[in-house]
């Protein structure tokens, strides 16, 4: 497959957070199983996001957090995306997330939350599910 | 040593070979966390060659493999240094006292994000991140009421700071000052180290040269001003954390050392004018004999450059001093009552890598903020291996293990070959502008994940032995940090700029902005600037329009 049909995932930091072993990882990984993938890199403003995900015409938005300040900036993403009139863009998370807190998410409009520990296969699995439509 | 070897064959053909002929043993190949190829066996044969005396020497004398001090644990323990962040201001001048009070001279800051961004409480940069991983400190107001009723001259203060060092230094020396207290008898550390954060940590602001200059401003504005203060903890941990192995890790550490000496060389500083008020921070990962063996080496080799590079002849500037801290990315969330058990190898490998101080991570770090009991275990853990466990009787009780020892070498001639691979490339600054270290890091970070995921790399609780839906503990609080405390910052903020005196403030940045055009050394500038009481993001603010903010280079 060459690079123009490929699809294309922007992996983005968001805030503050300089923690992004893990968002790097994935992004690699999802490079690795055949998708276009592009990093933000760190502390991008959601504007920022939300203008990538215009321009790139990216079919999924992952967004890792470890600071712990998901819940405002998740929602903020989601309006803002919504007003950028991209509102069907699945938004998946990952990071450091509590449980209690994947209901609320859900409710947002957060389409998966991946927790610590989730083996690489299985976030590449469940991102083709989601941009193929098919997932639960 | 030959009839050594001829034992050794003997053993091989007869006793080893038929058992192995009946059942192979669990791997073809086994390796360290590092990918060292790791033998079956270490004999005498292992050691042909060491030098007692030029390999390893005594403690408290080059090259330093076996202790940086003739007395180590024997002696005085190492520093049990435990640290934690609070929201606001007074909290943390609470905290403080309470610590004081029970003891305790070594206080320990951590700063939420915007103020080791430099951006203010009420900046945009900052919205929801206020008070959140430490205090948040906007002006001198702020530090006035953290250190109210703390002696300044009686206590040594630690502060994990980076990009704003010089700003909340200069906060320091001018909170000192109303006490009575001179620069002079202040005690404590500045992390200060910029190029571990363009790598890994990420809370840089300028671009590197520009970086470089202020930690060297530190460094330099100290050795007259402030002798007793440690300019600069050259950490190693933040790349480790970030996916490097232990030999990168040592290897980027030291280049990171080399760069920061040929930098304050460069200004004409005499090398043991400011070395000896260098220290460094480790990581402890999980493999207990590679890590032992990576900080053996590190002060092997450190002593080694020190000489022969540096020409340093004070032998304080010779001593690599290791403050460690538990590599929070070993911790695992599923079943994470387990991770006591980690965090106490952790401690153990400190022990035996003689360190100066040791950090002890909680066992629900990495998905929670700790609770007062878990912390507490930490501590105690530490406190059980001191005293219990008999490790502190004898100095160095690993060396001379022909697997220790041969595995010291080993790491150390291949941090050292990447330290060559390093200097070809222009030192570090050129390999970090040019996304080299990262590259590297990042291919460990991944091969790491791949061995996680194909089970090789066994973690108990999370590819191996699990269990089915571990109970989430105590988490319904947890980063539900008081929203106003956002709100008392910005409220604050603004009756500042009301209150201080415009004429002065706008004196002190126009000096300070025109000593930043004349490459004068910033300290005493900023000094003035926050007794005029100028925030943390105007200060910063006003570097930012003379030097632009760091774009960093991005590979995945």
């Amino acid at each position: 497959m060459n690079e123009k049909n490929k699809t294309r995932i922007l992996i983005g930091k968001i805030g503050l957070d300089g923690h992004d072993r893990g968002a790097k990882v994935v992004a690699r990984a999802l490079r690795d199983a055949g998708f276009e993938v592009i990093y933000t890199g760190l502390r991008r403003s959601i504007k920022e996001v939300v203008a990538a995900v215009v321009q790139e015409d990216v079919a999924l938005v992952g967004l890792s957090f470890l600071s712990g300040d998901h819940m405002t900036q998740v929602a903020r993403v989601i309006d803002e995306l919504k007003a950028a009139g991209c509102p069907d863009v699945p938004v998946v998370i990952g990071g450091i997330i509590l449980k209690h807190q994947v209901p609320s998410l859900k409710e947002m409009g957060v389409r998966k939350i991946i927790f610590p520990g989730t083996p690489l296969t299985e976030i590449i699995e469940d991102v083709r599910a989601i941009v193929e439509g098919h997932d639960a | 040593m030959e009839t050594v070897r001829k034992q050794f064959d003997d053993w091989e053909a007869k006793t080893l070979q038929p058992v192995l002929d009946r059942s192979p043993e669990r791997h073809s190949e086994f390796k360290t966390e590092s990918g060292i190829p790791v033998k079956r066996l270490y004999t005498p044969l292992d050691m042909e060659g060491c030098n007692y005396g030029s390999d390893l020497g005594f403690p408290g004398e080059f090259p330093y493999t076996r202790g940086v001090y003739p007395t180590m644990y024997r002696g005085r323990h190492w520093t049990m240094r435990q640290y934690a962040g609070f929201g606001t201001a007074k909290d943390t001048n609470r905290r403080f006292r309470y610590l004081l009070e029970q003891g305790m001279i070594g206080l320990s800051m951590a700063f939420d994000l915007p103020t080791q961004l430099g951006y203010d409480s009420d900046d945009t940069h900052s919205e929801g991140a206020v008070g959140r991983v430490g205090v948040a400190v906007d002006s001198l107001e702020d530090m006035e009421i953290i250190f109210e009723g703390i002696p300044l001259d009686k206590v040594s203060t630690s502060m994990t700071i980076n990009a704003t060092a010089p700003v909340l230094l200069a906060m320091y020396i001018a909170v000192a000052e109303k006490q009575g207290v001179a620069a002079s008898k202040l005690m404590g550390t500045t992390q200060n180290d910029i190029l571990k954060e363009f790598i890994a940590r990420g809370t840089y602001i300028y671009p590197p040269k520009e970086s470089m200059r202020l930690v060297l401003d530190i460094v330099e504005y100290c050795m007259t001003h402030v002798p007793r203060w440690n300019t600069l903890n050259i950490a190693g941990y933040h790349f480790r954390e970030a996916g490097a192995n232990a030999i990168q890790e040592m290897a980027f550490t030291l280049a990171d050392a080399i760069a920061y000496i040929e930098q304050a060389q460069s200004r004409g500083l005499d090398v043991d004018s400011f070395a000896p008020r260098l220290s460094y921070s480790l990581g402890c990962y999980m493999d207990l004999f590679e890590e032992i063996a990576k900080y053996r080496a590190t002060r092997r080799l450190f002593a080694k450059i020190m000489k022969t590079r540096f020409q340093a002849k004070n032998s304080k500037s010779y001593l690599f001093r290791i403050f460690s801290g538990s590599c929070g990315s070993t911790l695992v969330a599923q079943q994470p009552i387990n991770n006591v058990v980690r965090v106490a190898m952790h401690a153990l490998m400190g022990i035996l890598g003689g360190h100066q101080a040791i950090h002890t991570a909680c066992w629900e770090e990495g998905f929670a903020l700790p609770s007062e009991d878990s912390a507490r275990l930490a501590l105690r853990t530490q406190q059980v291996l001191a005293h219990e466990c008999g490790l502190c009787n004898t100095i160095d009780p690993l060396a001379g293990s022909f697997f220790v020892e041969s595995l010291t070498n080993e790491i150390e001639a291949q941090a050292a070959g990447y330290i060559q691979k390093i200097d070809d490339l222009g030192g570090m600054l050129a390999a970090i502008e040019s996304g080299y270290i990262q590259r590297e890091i990042q291919e460990a970070s991944v091969a790491f994940q791949r061995r996680v995921d194909s089970g090789e790399r066994v973690i108990v609780g999370l590819n191996a032995f699990k269990q089915e839906e571990e109970n989430e503990t105590a988490t319904e609080e947890l980063f539900e940090v008081d929203a106003s405390v956002e709100t008392i910052q910005c409220e604050k903020l603004a009756s500042l700029r009301k209150r201080r005196d415009p004429e002065n403030y706008q004196r002190a940045m126009g000096t300070l902005e025109q000593a930043v055009n004349d490459n004068e050394n910033l300290m005493p500038y900023m000094l003035n600037a926050v007794r005029a009481y100028a925030t943390v993001g105007e200060i910063c603010n006003l570097l930012r329009r003379q030097w632009g903010e760091y774009k960093a280079p991005i590979y995945i």
